[in-house]
Formats: C-alpha cells, structure tokens, sequence
C-alpha cells in the first residue's frame, strides 16, 4: 500500500488538520515510512497464533454502575477558546 | 406456555408507480439509550436535563491522559436485552474507533463495536393485528457512545454543545431487511419499545430521542423479495438509502412512504436510486440528502487501543436469562389462556408494562374478564380523559379489585360501579368504604324492595290500571322503585316482584 500525495490531504481534512499544500509530499512519505515499517509484520508467519491484545494476560477491568464523577461544568469548560452560559460556543454548524 | 400466538404473515405494501407495482424493503437500526446511572465508560451521570456540561467527567470531554473504563452493568443490559430478543451472546466482543470529526464529539471518535459485536443474531415478532405478525430478524446488537447535543438556535452565528450525554451508552440494534411497509416499520418501533420496557435496558422516551432509529428504504418489483430470500443475495433488491434520526411513529411512516415514491420515481425514469445518507424534514414532508455525511462516511474504524477485548462468562449470561422478566409475546398469550381475554384485549393491557402490571393486580379478585373490562373501558377511559398514564392513576389497583369483587358478590350493580369507580378515583377512598359509607349497597333483600314496590302501587291506582291493561308499562313501576331505593335496588328483583304484585 502506498500513500499519494491525494491520501495525504484526504486523511488531513478527515482529521481536520490543516496541512500547507507544500507540506503534503513530506507527509505522503512520512505515511509511507511508517506503513513500510508495518508492513515488514505481515513477514512474519502467524498461522494458529492467536491475536495478542495485552502483553499479561489481563480482564478489561470494570466498573460498577454508580455516579462517581462530574459536577465541575467550570473545570470542563476552562481551557475552551469560547463558552456561554455553560456551553462550549463554537463556529455554527447546521445540517 | 405458548412462546407467542399462533400468526399469518402480513402482505407487503405495494406502491403502483406510474408504470408498474413496487414494493418496499426496509431495514432498521435502532439506537436505544441505555438505562444505567452512570455511563458507558465514566462514572458521570446519565441523568436527563441537568445543567448543561455538568454530568460530563474528564474523559467524557476527552482530556488527554483520561482512559475509559467500561461500566459493568451497561454490559448486562446489553446482553439482557440480547437474549429478550432471542439473540446469540458473544462471549467475546471488542471495542473500535470510528472516526469522524464533529463539535459534539470530543474524542474524534465513538467508540463502538464493528467487529465483534456483544449480541448476534436474533428476532423479533411485530403484531399488525390479531393473528397476523412479521417476524424480523436481528444481526446484531452493538454497544457505543452516544455524542453531544448542538443547540443551534441560541446564537445567530455560533453552535452551543452540551456534553452531558457525552458517553451515554448507546444499544444499537440493526434489523435484516425484513420490514415491508411503512405500517410495519413503526409497528416495529412500537414492538422493540415494549420489549426494552419490559427488559428494563431502555426507558423507550421518544421525546427525549432515549429512542431513535435510523431506516433503510428501497424499493424491488414483486418476486425480487422472494428471490432474496431464497439466496440472501441483496444483488435482487435495490439500492437503499438512509434517513436519519427519526424519533416518531408517524415521521416514520411519512418519511418511508414519501422516500419509497421517490425512488420509484427515478427508477420509472430510467434512473437510478444514489446510496446515500437523508434527512426527513417533517415540515414539507420530504427527505433530502444530507450531503455532508457522506464524506464523513471514511470513518477508518481501528480496534480502540485503550480497551482489552471484553470478555464474560457463559454463568453470568445464565444468570441474567434467569432474571428475565415474562416478555410481552407470552405475558399476551398467558392472558389468552389463563383469563380467556380476546387477543385484542390482551394485546391492549400488555402494551405497556406498568399497565400489564396493574391488570394482573386487579385480576388477582378472580375474574379476568370482567377486570379486563374495567380496567380498559373505565380506567383507561379515564386516564385518557385526564391525560395521565397508568404510572400517575390515581386509583391503586388493589381499590380497582375491590370494585370488582363487590361487582361479583352482588353488593353492587355496575351502574352503580361506575359511580363508586368515580368517586374511588378522584378521592382516593376505599371502595368499599363508599359503598357502605355513601349507602350505595345494592337492595337484594326482597324484603324491602316489596315494601318500595307496595307504595309504588298503593300511590298510583291510575297507572296500575293502565298496567294491567298494557304489561309494557311495567316499566314505568321499576324506574319508580329504583328511584325511590336511589338505584341500590337489585333490578332484576324489582322486576319479578313488580310483576307479581300487578299479577302479571
């Protein structure tokens, strides 16, 4: 698989980060490097292992059904580049 | 006990283009909000209507560092409503990313289950009346977050978001493509609501878009159906197309019939249906595209790296099918057959599980009928008269039962039922109370009502002639006697002793 410059500024704007059009280049080949690092796994023989999700074998770790957290709207709301009322303010957007 | 009655199947809808028949093929996805105190993977609150961005925890907004840990018993729900709907249990389900960038949605991504889902296949029986029923099938149940609320109309040029259901655990169900027409669809609805109700895993409240669903349209010839059901090939039907987020049964069935017209009528035009995202707008009564999520479509889904795979033990899920509740399907057909109730009847006192629950309550004086037939003519009658629902009666099933049993001893007629019903329900007094309080007991002492009768006679000679001359005037005689007993007495011995008195 390989990443074109076209990839690049499509997985940019998905993510909405925004990337100069000279800087896309660099990017596909970044992606390139990475994917061709990853790619070197699909090497290695795998038939019958099972997949590995934790290096120790570990339970998804619960929790009960009780409210422990919230009621700090103003810890939330504080690093927001704009808020009113209680609410994060943002450029509008309607479908 | 039966599992469900006996059914036909219903015919599917047919729309006549204006070149040919078509019929419809619709599939659903239903996103039940989860009934739980806290959230899916936070342990903020759930709670509907507080201030907004107070129910919201560090990792529901997605602060860096903040890692989920899931919430047992959003998982039990889950999986109680899966086997409430006869579905296989996935020991072993996953969670994964799906990406898409949107102001109410903090992470950049819900978290939810593509791959390997919590719940598999299962079914669901929807009534379209006495003896006729679609049974749909179910792929599968997912468990995900739900995203934010964008208010839209508090600012002319910014959005506000609330974060509060941020995190919420979403159910979503996804039907095969079993439903045949616009009455189904909400039928369907209707009948997944009563189910999560009676599970106890989702409250059902529409309003509040506790419960939404997303429908898949399209339309095929007759026989196309068939064909796919003999293969499961969906290369015989046609394409499809999405209308989001509708949270009312009536929006459903326009926005079905309205996008099933449009389809047909491209297709009569020699073109051809674009698979795409909707938006019923309910006041032109149209749906457009919304073209916006289309994009938004490449949601790269990967495995979430912050979640161990999500396993439980086949004993757990035993344990939960132990604790089911009687479903809707059998607590209907056990009121056929235990009180000998109409299909019909017992399809109305089990629609909802607060009022099933009062039925029985009330039946418990022994005759199913006849509480039947109060509680839905009368009660229910009232209710509505008063825009209440069975969770605010005034009148505790127990008075309601008492009513009954006074009914069937004879201690009063049903006329006057309805008056100590009346007054029972406004002022909360216990029925028998009244009865004997107000003097409403009703005269079977042939004793008296002879006497009321003998006065009767003895004050109007003129219309004892008249009576014995035209025995259809006898009438006349019982309305005085029931008068003058303010209606306690038995009128069928008012009857016979009228009679035998003039010597009819």
């Amino acid at each position: 698989m390989s990443i074109d410059i076209e990839t690049a500024r499509k997985v940019a704007h998905l993510a909405r980060i925004k990337v100069e059009e000279d800087r896309l280049p660099a990017l596909a080949g970044e992606f390139n490097t990475i994917l061709g690092f990853i790619e070197q796994l699909n090497e290695v023989n795998i038939d019958g292992v099972e997949p590995m999700t934790s290096v120790t074998p570990m339970r998804l770790k619960r929790r009960v059904d009780e409210v422990t957290d919230g009621g700090y709207p103003e810890k939330i709301l504080k690093n927001a580049p704009d808020a009113r009322e209680g609410f994060f303010a943002v450029p509008k957007v309607v479908e | 006990m039966l599992d469900h009655l006996a059914f036909e199947t219903p015919k599917p809808t047919r729309i006549a283009g204006a070149k040919e028949d078509w019929e419809l093929v619709i599939g659903m996805e239903v996103h039940a909000q989860v009934a739980s105190n806290a959230k899916l993977f936070s342990g903020a609150s759930t709670a509907f209507g507080a201030e907004p961005n107070s129910n919201v925890a560090f990792v529901d907004a997605a602060m860096p560092g903040m890692l989920p840990v899931i919430n047992e018993f959003c998982v039990e729900q889950a999986v109680r409503t899966g086997l409430g709907l006869k579905a296989r249990i996935n020991l072993f389900s996953a969670f994964d990313r799906k990406n898409y960038f949107y102001p109410d949605l903090p992470q950049g991504y819900q978290i939810s289950q593509l791959y390997h889902p919590i719940v598999g296949e299962g079914e669901v029986i929807v009534d379209m009346g006495p003896g006729v029923a679609r049974r749909v099938r179910i792929e599968r149940i997912h468990l995900e977050q739900d995203a934010g609320k964008s208010v839209h109309d508090m600012d002319p040029n910014m959005s506000f978001v609330d974060l509060n259901r941020t995190g919420v655990a979403l159910m979503e169900i996804v039907s095969r493509p079993d439903i045949r027409g616009p009455e189904e669809a909400a039928a369907y609805v209707v009948k997944m609501r009563q189910i999560l109700r009676y599970l106890g895993t989702c409250d059902g409240n529409m309003q509040n878009g506790n419960l939404r669903a997303d429908v898949n349209v399209s339309v095929c010839r007759p026989g196309d159906y068939e064909r796919y059901q003999e293969t499961q090939d969906f290369a015989h039907l046609g394409t499809r197309c999405e209308i989001k987020n509708m949270n009312s049964m009536r929006f459903i069935q326009a926005a079905i019939d309205y996008e099933a017209r449009r389809q047909i009528a491209i297709l009569e035009d020699g073109g051809e249906v674009v698979q795409e995202t909707r938006l019923y707008d309910p006041d032109k009564n149209e749906t457009r595209s919304m073209r916006s999520k289309e994009e938004a479509h490449d949601y790269r889904y990967f495995p979430c790296p912050d979640l161990l795979p999500l396993e439980i033990e086949q004993d757990w899920v035993d344990a939960i099918e132990a604790s089911l509740p009687e479903l809707p399907d059998a607590k209907k057909a056990r009121f056929v057959t235990v009180f000998g109730l109409s299909e019909y009847d017992a399809g109305v006192l089990t629609a909802d599980v607060e009022a099933a629950h009062y039925f029985e309550k009330v039946a418990e004086v022994g005759d199913g009928k006849l509480a039947a037939n109060w509680v839905i003519n009368e009660l229910f009658g009232r209710l509505k008269k008063d825009d209440r629902d069975i969770t605010t009666c005034p009148i505790s099933p127990e008075h309601m039962g008492e009513i009954i049993a006074l009914i069937k001893s004879g201690d009063i007629s049903g006329k006057i039922a309805k008056d100590v019903f009346e007054i029972a329900y406004t002022s909360g007094r216990a029925p028998a109370e009244i009865v004997e309080t107000e003097g409403m007991k009703q005269v079977t002492d042939t004793g008296a009502i002879e006497a009321a009768v003998d006065a009767v006679i003895a004050d109007n000679p003129a219309q004892v002639e008249k009576a014995r001359a035209n025995p259809k005037l006898t009438g006349w005689f019982v309305g005085q006697v029931m008068r003058a007993t303010g209606g306690k007495a038995n009128p069928k011995a008012v009857n016979e002793i009228v009679a035998a008195k003039l010597g009819l």
